[in-house]
């Protein structure tokens, strides 16, 4: 038996590549939508607890702790097994979809909030000295320092919680693992595994170095 | 209201703030006439920069009443707040400029979301403020690329480019380093030369001699004593003025 | 209300599953033990080489921990799980999980390590270089402490990840804490021992997390 033809057989690649590039797809795109609608509600959470107002913030603050504290696999079972006792059904992408957009928004809003804390108190207040509200101080002069600031971070965090698409194949989503787990069921071979590992790298070893490269460009000291 | 008293551009009337239990401002009274340069001096902590952030509420107010060209600055709604703002300019030690922005953007910002002027009217009043503080050349500069004396006077611009009545300056100078400090001297100079109304807070006694119409001594967070710098200065009345003005004269030779 | 109470809160069910969650959490814990431990071990020397001034030595460190970064660690524990037994090792779940931790793990902690270092100031080195200090004592003494100092906010939120992480382990038939309420799940059709798992986690990793946050914290903003 030799190592080439048990992780890598030509022949099981080829049958299985079609279905591995249509998974590859579903990870992608599930992956955009997550890290698009993750960091739009994170930083929206984060403003909205800029208003300093007790009934705002404290479901803010207990919504990210509970999302920062809980492994979203527990959330996705949850989700996916407990709603439809209660009459809802959500069908397994948009459980994959949801809860992992809900731990990145929980993740952002507090790389937000912890900006917005610690800029000089005196950009918000040359701000409010020229006229500007509250909602155009923040719009215009405290987020886009805040986002400038946490470009690293924030790239860091969305390839993390893109690669958890992976955790779809545990509720049937078909993206890589879960074609890859079942075709290597089918074809006795563990080649569709090491398929997915390939795809993963294929997919993400560049987004680590456009990372690191972003790590470079925009370091701060701190 | 007689024709013989003109309303004051900046009426502060009672003025009160605590911090906690603290009382930083007790009963303050102060009428800033139209193109008066009202000039502040005290020691550390006496309240000058609680007095000039109350007139635009950056402080709240315990109490008292602020007035700019007769109309309220309290007891108003938000938005009555940010359109007064908009007539009262502040400076601050540390400029704060906008980092993100380019020195353009920088002072057509609040020109743009807070007056609402269009664009090109905008840039057109940002660079001829540019113009005035002689940074025009400057104008797609990031804040970082230029020294303090430059920013603080693209942040004097800033505040100029919204048409304000009055301009409050907090120790515009003091973040300086000394080579610095003339640029931004001469700029006020000519601003008041313009007829702007003013109320400086600093240490350049030399520059409240010559440019100064009347100059207030405060301590202990209430005004002891005001007149005009040669009043002031070369014939002090309370021990307090006196003993000010000894220590920082011997903190200067 | 009741609906919601009985199918996610259900204290008869819970009280049933407990036993069987405990000794999932108890495996759970021990998990948490030996692959914290592995991954900060791994990760500091793989820190240390990616930190080294010398290409050779520094490259291929680089390209481990973004390998190893880039692959989920869920795919990395179904193929050697999965995939060993086709070359004749067979590996019981336990071990598994930690090898594919140790590679994942090493290569997050890896990173932190290194940033950690790079934060200290090379005049440290130098000074310390300049006392007599061998370059492993300068290490040792000097710019390790101040580089696990600088980054101690993101070790601990990598041990959190971690934590968090090892509910994959589920996916391998390892009957820690998720495997065992999603069993009971299975067993009672209801969805209340996986709260109770929730739970679990929560009473644990909740107070981390607020000292996460805590780290994170600056001044106030003015309104
Ligand atoms: N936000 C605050 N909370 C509590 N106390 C404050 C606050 N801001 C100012 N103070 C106190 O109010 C007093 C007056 O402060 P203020 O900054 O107005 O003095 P100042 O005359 O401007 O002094 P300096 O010349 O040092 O700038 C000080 O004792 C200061 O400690
Ligand atoms: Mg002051």
């Amino acid at each position: 038996m030799d190592f080439g033809n048990v992780f890598l057989n030509p022949e099981i690649i080829a049958t299985y590549m079609p279905q591995m590039v249509r998974a590859v797809w579903v990870t992608i795109w599930i992956s955009v939508l997550v890290v698009i609608s993750g960091l739009a509600l994170g930083a929206f959470l984060a403003g909205l607890r800029a208003y300093q107002k007790r009934w705002l913030a404290w479901p803010i603050v207990l919504f990210a702790d509970l999302m920062r504290a809980l492994p979203p696999l527990v959330l996705m079972l949850i989700l996916f097994f407990g709603l439809p006792s209660l009459g809802v059904i959500l069908s397994d992408w948009f459980v994959l979809y949801l809860v992992l957009t809900l731990v990145l928004a929980a993740f952002v809003e507090e790389i937000f909030w912890a900006t917005l804390t610690s800029l000089p108190r005196g950009q918000w207040e040359a701000g409010a000295a020229t006229g500007l509200s509250f909602n155009q101080v923040l719009v215009n002069v405290i987020f886009p320092q805040a986002v400038r600031t946490n470009i690293p971070q924030l790239v860091n965090r969305s390839l993390t919680i893109s690669k958890m698409t992976a955790y779809g194949s545990v509720i049937g989503v078909k993206e890589i693992v879960s074609v890859a787990g079942s075709a290597q069921a089918f074809s006795g071979s563990a080649t569709p595994l090491t398929m997915a590992a390939i795809a993963y790298l294929i997919i993400f070893f560049p987004a680590m170095l456009l990372s690191r490269y972003v790590e470079n460009r925009f370091h701060y000291d701190h | 209201m007689s024709a013989s008293q003109p309303l004051p551009t900046l009426e502060i009337t009672a003025l009160e703030k605590r911090f906690g239990e603290t009382q930083v401002l007790r009963s303050i009274d102060l009428k800033v006439a139209n193109g008066e340069l009202v000039f502040v001096i005290g020691p550390s902590g006496s309240g000058k920069s609680t007095m000039l952030r109350c007139c635009n509420r950056l402080e709240e107010p315990t109490s008292g009443a602020i007035h700019v060209n007769g109309k309220p600055m309290l007891g108003i709604t938000r938005r009555d707040l940010d359109r007064m703002r908009l007539q009262v300019g502040m400076v601050f030690q540390g400029f704060f400029l906008y980092p993100h922005l380019s020195v353009l953007k920088n002072v057509t910002l609040a020109q743009r979301k807070a007056l609402k002027r269009p664009a090109a009217e905008a840039d057109a009043r940002a660079l001829e403020m540019l113009d005035k503080v002689g940074l025009k050349h400057k104008a797609n500069a990031m804040p970082g690329e230029l020294s303090g004396g430059q920013q603080q006077r693209v942040a004097i611009a800033r505040a100029l480019a919204l048409d304000p009545k009055v301009m409050l300056f907090d120790e515009p100078t003091s973040a300086l380093d000394p080579e610095l400090v003339g640029s931004v001297l001469k700029v006020m100079r000519d601003l008041r030369e313009g007829g702007m109304t003013m109320i400086v807070v600093s240490h350049e006694m030399q520059f409240a001699r010559e440019a100064a119409d009347r100059v207030v001594f405060m301590d202990g967070g209430v005004i002891v004593e005001q007149g005009i710098p040669d009043e002031i200065f070369g014939n002090p009345k309370s021990e307090r003025l006196r003993a000010f003005l000894s220590r920082v004269s011997g903190e200067a030779a | 209300m009741d609906t919601i109470i009985n199918a996610f809160f259900n204290i008869d069910i819970m009280r049933q599953a407990a036993p069987l969650l405990l000794k999932g959490a108890w495996v759970t814990l021990q998990l948490c033990a030996v692959v914290i431990i592995l991954g900060i071990s791994g990760g500091l020397a793989l820190g240390l080489l990616a930190s080294s001034k010398n290409a050779a030595v520094r490259l291929p460190a680089f390209v481990f921990i973004d390998v190893f970064r880039a692959i989920p660690p869920l795919i990395l524990l179904i193929l050697i799980y999965a995939g060993l037994p086709f070359i004749g090792i067979r590996v019981p779940p336990f071990v598994a999980v930690c090898i594919a931790f140790l590679l994942n793990n090493s290569a997050y902690f890896a990173e932190i390590f290194r940033s950690g270092i790079k934060s200290v100031a090379r005049g440290q080195t130098e000074a310390a270089r300049a006392t007599g200090l061998s370059p492993a004592q300068t290490q040792a003494y000097v710019i390790l402490p101040q580089a696990v100092r600088n980054v101690l906010p993101d070790l601990l939120s990598n041990v959190v990840e971690i934590v968090k992480l090892t509910s994959i382990a589920s996916v391998v038939s390892l009957t820690e804490l998720l495997y065992s309420a999603n069993m009971a799940r299975a067993v009672t059709y209801n969805s209340s021992p996986l709260v109770m798992a929730a739970l679990m986690y929560l009473v644990v990793l909740w107070p981390l997390v607020r000292v996460i946050s805590r780290f994170q914290r600056g001044l106030s903003i003015s309104s």
